[in-house]
């Protein structure tokens, strides 16, 4: 039994291979920007709106919301990356109920390739907010003898990311695999509506993540810099 | 009884181990969490959204114990670095 669409070869040109991964990537990324771009190119402000610009704009205004609501000050910002993370792997998983799509996400070098963009994305936002010796500080808080500690918390939070998208992901194909040897028809069916389930829950909570690390790392700036606003605010909070 | 059978057993009964031992955690973790989410609900409705989310994320994470363990025993199962290795030396052990 195959656990990655790594190994599906979909066709072959001059010694040229496309496996199922990157050409069902392709397609989620083909449909998204055809989708986006049929509907964004007759956007109307009159009293008639089309209901896919509807559409589009409450996922956007969405998406927007929870951001904000995990602590980013400024939502636009962040809203191209984490959306499209979301929009990405959110796509990807719930395309899996037609007959002869694999899920990319399935694959380890998807989930490697979105775990690492999060990686890269932390200190360039963070970066961009406070500049590169701000930055390279907070590896040192609270002491520079916790060093090793944060390096390898950055990594193993990378993996992750990476191996728990791959692995809810991958279980829902091969428990489908396994209960259609086992029980065809009735119970492969219900772990199908499951693995949507799974998999919209898996697309919001890859896309928080991202942006927790995200805030995290601007916040510890924001506390540094500011204790007794920080303070303020808990207080009226309370 | 040779060496690929010998990994094989192991690997299948490992694989089986893993996954049991690895998501009896998780379960009560998951257990937990939902029940205290529940509670705070209860007491706290207003706040119910925050909460739902807060919960989702947490048991995400909390999951993530559990799908390691299902990654490692599938690996274990169907795609087991071992067993190629032995068929490699067999082979060579024949052609040389």
């Amino acid at each position: 039994m195959e656990i990655s669409p790594d190994s599906w070869i979909l066709f072959e040109w001059r010694g040229l291979e496309l496996n199922a991964t990157i050409g069902f990537t392709w397609l989620v990324m083909a449909l998204l920007v055809l989708g986006s771009w049929a509907v964004t190119s007759r956007l109307s402000e009159g009293e008639t709106v089309s209901r896919w610009q509807v559409l589009l704009e409450v996922t956007v205004s969405a998406i927007r919301d929870q951001i904000a609501e995990v602590g980013a000050d400024d939502p636009g910002k962040y809203l191209p990356f984490i959306g499209t993370l979301f929009l990405f792997i959110a796509t990807a998983n719930v395309l899996a109920v037609v007959p002869g799509y694999q899920p990319p996400t399935g694959s380890l070098s998807t989930t490697a390739a979105l775990a690492i963009c999060v990686l890269i994305a932390v200190p360039l936002f963070s970066i961009g907010e406070q500049g590169v010796r701000k930055y390279m500080r907070t590896y040192l808080q609270p002491t520079p003898l916790m060093l090793p500690f944060n390096l390898v918390g950055e990594a193993s939070r990378t993996i992750a990311l990476a191996v728990r998208l791959y692995g809810n992901v991958m279980s829902g194909t091969v428990i489908v695999g396994i209960l259609i040897s086992v029980a065809p028809f009735f119970f492969p069916v219900l772990m199908q509506v499951l693995g949507l389930l799974t998999g919209l829950i898996q697309a919001y909570i890859f896309a928080i993540l991202a942006m927790v690390y995200i805030g995290s790392a601007s916040r510890t700036r924001r506390r540094a810099d500011s204790p007794t606003a920080s303070q303020d605010n808990t207080e009226t909070g309370d | 009884m040779d060496s690929a059978t010998f990994i094989a057993v192991i690997s299948i009964f490992t694989a089986g181990l893993t996954i049991a031992i690895g998501s009896i955690g998780p379960a009560l973790a998951e257990g937990r969490a939902a029940a205290q989410a529940l509670q705070a609900i209860a007491q706290q409705p207003d706040a119910s959204n925050t909460i739902t989310r807060t919960l989702f994320v947490s048991l995400a994470m909390i999951e993530s114990t559990a799908i390691y363990c299902f990654v490692v025993s599938m690996i274990l199962i169907f795609a087991n670095p071992f067993t190629n290795l032995v068929a490699e030396t067999a082979a060579q052990g024949a052609g040389g």
